[in-house]
C-alpha cells in the first residue's frame, strides 16, 4: 500500500468496462457518414426536381451546368444545405454547452431567453425596419434582420449574465429565472410589434418565428457562418472545464478549472452561436435539447466526445427536418421550426417524466 | 507544510472562526475535530479556498491564492463531505477525471483509474453509473477520483496534500478502516493528509495530529494521546466521557458515558 508511486497493473489496450470513449469515437464516424448522407439527400431533392446525378455527371465530364442547375444547385440547394449544417450544429452545440453550464440537461439558449432576445431583435427589425433614415436603411440592407437578431440575442445574454453574476459567480438557479422573466418581456414587446405590424410583415413574422431555412442566402451566411464557426472552435476548449463542472463548481475548481473564466467563455460562444443562428434561421426549437440528451444516452456525458458529436448530429438532423419540412406538402414547404418542435417537445416530455427531479432548484 | 495564522471567518454576523492558528506537516495525518458548529467545516474550507478569510494562509511555502489552478490541483486533492453528478457518468469516467486533472493520459491514466479503485474496493465497478451507487459507494468512487489527482504524494513542488471533509460518516465500519488506512498510508508515503473527522475513536486510531476546536478556537491540539483525555473532551463535547489507555494499538479508545457531563465544566455556550 505504501507504493502509492506507481499502478499495480500494466495497462492493456482492451477496452474497460465503463470506459465509452471507444464507442464514442466510433459514433464520431458513424454521425459523419450520416451528415455526409444526409447532405447529398438534401442537394439531391427540391421542387424543381433537377437530378442532382445527372448534374453531377454533366459536370465531371466536362459539359458544365445548365444554367437551371446552376441557379437551383448553386444558388438555392447549397446555401440552403450550408445554412443548415452550421445552424444545426451550432444549436447543438448551444445546447450542450448551456446544459454542462447549468449541470441540467433541460437547459438551453432558448430556455434562458437568448433565442427570445434574438427574436425580438428580428421581429423589431422586420417591423421598424422601414423607419429607419433611407441612409442607415441603404448601409444594413439585407443584413438589418440578421444584424438585429443577433444584437437582441446578445444583448439578452448580457442582461442575464449581469443579473445573475455577482461577486463573479454566475448563480445557475437566478439565471434560469431570470431567463423565465427575459422570455415574457421579449414575447410581450413581441406582441406589441404584431399589433402594429402590417400584411406583409405579418406573413414575414410569421414564417420567421416558425423558424426556416428558405430564406437561406451565401449573403447571409456570409456574416453568419464566421460567427458561428469561432463560437464552435470556442467551445472545443471547453470540454475539459464541462467535464469538471458535472461535479459540482468547487470540485472543478480544486481539479484545477479556472471556473469562472470558463462560465464566461460558454456564455459567449452561447450567445454567439445561438444569435447567428437564430438571426439566418429563426425559431428552430429543440435541437439543442433532443441532440445532446441522445448522444449522452448513447456514448456518455464526456464533453470532449459530446461537443463534436452534438455538431455532428445536430447539422445531420435539421438537414433531415428540413427535406421533411419541404417534402411533405410538396412543393409548397412547412416552416422548419414545426418539424423540429414536433420531434423534440415530445422528447422534451419524455426527459421531464424520467427525471422530475431536475427543476427542484 | 501547511502554515495558517490568524485564520478569522465571519459568516453573516457571526463570528465561526475567530482567528486561531493552524499547522499541519507533510508525512501526517492531521485530523480537526469538535463539536458541531464548532467550526471544523469552515476552517477546512477557508483552507482550500472556498471561502474568504482574514488571516495569512502557505502550502508548502507559498500563498495558494497566487497558484494557477492548475498548479495547486497538482499540489493538493479535496474531498467534499458528498458529491452529486449532473451527468450520467461512470464510475470509470468519473475516476479517471482526477487521473486526468493530475495530469496523467492515455494508458497510464486508465491504470491507474483501476487501480485506485481497487483501493477503495470498488473493483468491477467501473462500468457501474454514478448516480446509481449507495452514497457509501459514491464517496469511495470521488475518494479514488481525488486520490488519482494527487497520486504520487511527492511532486516537483513538495509534498502533496489531501484534503477530506468526512470522509468516512457516510461508511460502514470496514470501509471505514479502509478508507482511514489508505489516508494514512498516504502520509506516511510522504504526503500530507487533513481532514474533518467526527469519530474520535478513529481519529485516535489513525491520526497523528490532532487539533481540537471548540467555538471557532482551538481548545487544544497535539498528539492523539495529548489531546484525547477525557477531562479535555468532557468539557468540549459537553458529554461524560472516558478515555481508556492501552499499551497496544489502539493506544486511545473513547467510550462515551451516559448522562449529563459534570455541571459547571462547561465554559463557552454553544454557538
Amino acid at each position: 500500500m505504501v507504493a502509492l508511486s506507481g499502478t499495480d497493473e500494466t495497462p492493456n489496450r482492451a477496452p474497460v468496462a465503463g470506459d465509452r470513449r471507444g464507442r464514442a469515437r466510433r459514433a464520431t464516424w458513424a454521425l459523419a457518414l450520416l451528415t455526409l448522407l444526409a447532405a447529398w439527400g438534401s442537394l439531391a431533392t427540391g421542387a424543381s426536381g433537377i437530378s442532382l446525378g445527372d448534374a453531377l455527371g454533366n459536370w465531371l465530364s466536362g459539359e458544365g451546368l445548365s444554367l437551371q442547375e446552376r441557379v437551383v444547385l448553386l444558388q438555392i440547394r447549397l446555401p440552403r444545405l450550408a445554412t443548415g449544417l452550421l445552424v444545426g450544429a451550432a444549436l447543438a452545440v448551444s445546447g450542450a454547452v448551456m446544459q454542462g453550464l447549468f449541470r441540467n440537461p433541460l437547459a438551453d439558449p432558448g430556455l434562458v431567453g437568448v433565442g427570445a432576445g434574438a427574436g425580438l431583435g428580428a421581429v423589431t427589425a422586420i417591423v421598424l425596419g422601414g423607419m429607419l433614415p433611407a441612409t442607415l436603411a441603404a448601409v444594413t440592407g439585407i443584413y438589418l434582420v440578421p444584424i438585429a437578431a443577433f444584437l437582441g440575442g446578445w444583448a439578452a445574454t448580457m442582461i442575464l449574465y449581469r443579473v445573475s453574476t455577482r461577486a463573479g459567480r454566475t448563480s445557475v438557479a437566478t439565471m434560469l429565472l431570470a431567463g423565465i422573466a427575459m422570455q415574457a418581456l421579449a414575447g410581450a414587446a413581441t406582441g406589441l410589434l404584431v399589433y402594429a405590424a402590417n400584411d406583409q410583415q405579418l406573413r414575414d413574422l410569421t414564417f420567421w418565428q416558425l423558424g426556416s431555412l428558405a430564406g437561406a442566402s451565401w449573403a447571409k451566411l456570409a456574416i453568419a457562418a464566421p460567427v458561428m464557426l469561432i463560437a464552435m472552435l470556442g467551445t472545443l476548449g471547453l470540454a475539459r472545464g464541462l467535464n469538471g463542472l458535472a461535479l459540482g463548481e468547487a470540485a472543478a475548481a480544486h481539479m484545477g478549472i479556472p471556473v469562472q473564466r470558463m462560465k464566461n467563455l460558454a456564455i459567449l460562444c452561447v450567445a454567439a452561436a445561438t444569435g447567428a443562428a437564430v438571426a439566418v434561421s429563426g425559431g428552430i426549437g429543440f435541437i439543442g435539447i433532443v441532440v445532446p440528451h441522445l448522444l449522452r444516452l448513447a456514448t456518455g456525458p464526456d464533453h470532449r466526445n459530446l461537443l463534436p458529436n452534438a455538431a455532428l448530429l445536430g447539422a445531420s438532423l435539421l438537414i433531415g427536418a428540413d427535406m421533411i419540412s419541404r417534402a411533405i406538402i410538396a412543393p409548397a414547404e412547412l416552416p422548419i421550426g414545426i418539424v423540429t418542435a414536433l420531434m423534440g417537445a415530445p422528447v422534451f416530455l419524455w426527459i421531464l417524466l424520467r427525471r422530475r427531479g431536475l427543476l427542484d432548484l | 507544510m501547511i502554515d495558517a495564522t490568524g485564520i478569522a471567518v465571519t459568516l453573516g454576523s457571526r463570528k465561526v472562526l475567530k482567528g486561531l492558528d493552524f499547522q499541519a506537516r507533510p508525512g501526517e495525518f492531521t485530523a480537526i475535530v469538535g463539536p458541531n458548529g464548532s467550526g471544523k467545516t469552515t476552517l477546512i474550507r477557508a483552507l482550500i479556498g472556498e471561502l474568504g478569510f482574514a488571516g495569512r494562509l502557505r502550502l508548502n511555502g507559498v500563498d495558494p491564492t497566487r497558484l494557477k489552478p492548475w498548479d495547486l490541483a497538482q499540489m493538493r486533492g479535496v474531498l467534499a463531505q458528498s458529491t452529486q453528478m449532473s451527468f450520467p457518468f461512470t464510475v470509470f469516467e468519473v475516476v479517471r477525471l482526477g487521473a486526468e486533472a493530475g495530469g496523467h493520459v492515455g494508458p497510464a491514466a486508465t491504470a491507474m483509474t483501476r487501480s485506485a479503485l481497487a483501493r477503495v474496493d470498488l473493483q468491477g465497478y467501473e462500468g457501474r453509473a454514478y448516480q446509481e451507487l449507495s452514497g457509501g459507494e459514491q464517496q469511495r468512487v470521488q475518494l479514488a477520483r481525488v486520490l488519482c489527482q494527487v497520486w504520487e504524494a511527492e511532486g516537483p513542488a513538495g509534498p502533496r496534500w489531501l484534503f477530506l471533509d468526512e470522509p468516512v460518516s457516510a461508511l460502514d465500519i470496514g470501509h471505514q478502516m479502509q478508507v482511514m488506512q489508505l489516508a494514512q498510508d498516504y502520509a506516511r508515503a510522504g504526503g500530507g493528509v487533513v481532514a474533518v473527522m467526527h469519530d474520535l475513536n478513529l481519529t485516535a486510531m489513525f491520526a497523528d495530529h490532532v487539533v481540537l476546536l471548540e467555538a471557532g478556537e482551538i481548545a487544544a491540539a497535539g498528539t492523539p494521546a495529548q489531546v484525547m483525555r477525557s477531562d479535555i473532551l468532557s468539557r468540549v463535547y459537553d458529554c461524560r466521557l472516558t478515555v481508556i489507555r492501552a499499551a497496544e494499538e489502539p493506544r486511545v479508545l473513547v467510550v462515551p458515558m451516559p448522562g449529563t457531563a459534570p455541571s459547571g465544566t462547561r465554559t463557552t455556550q454553544p454557538a
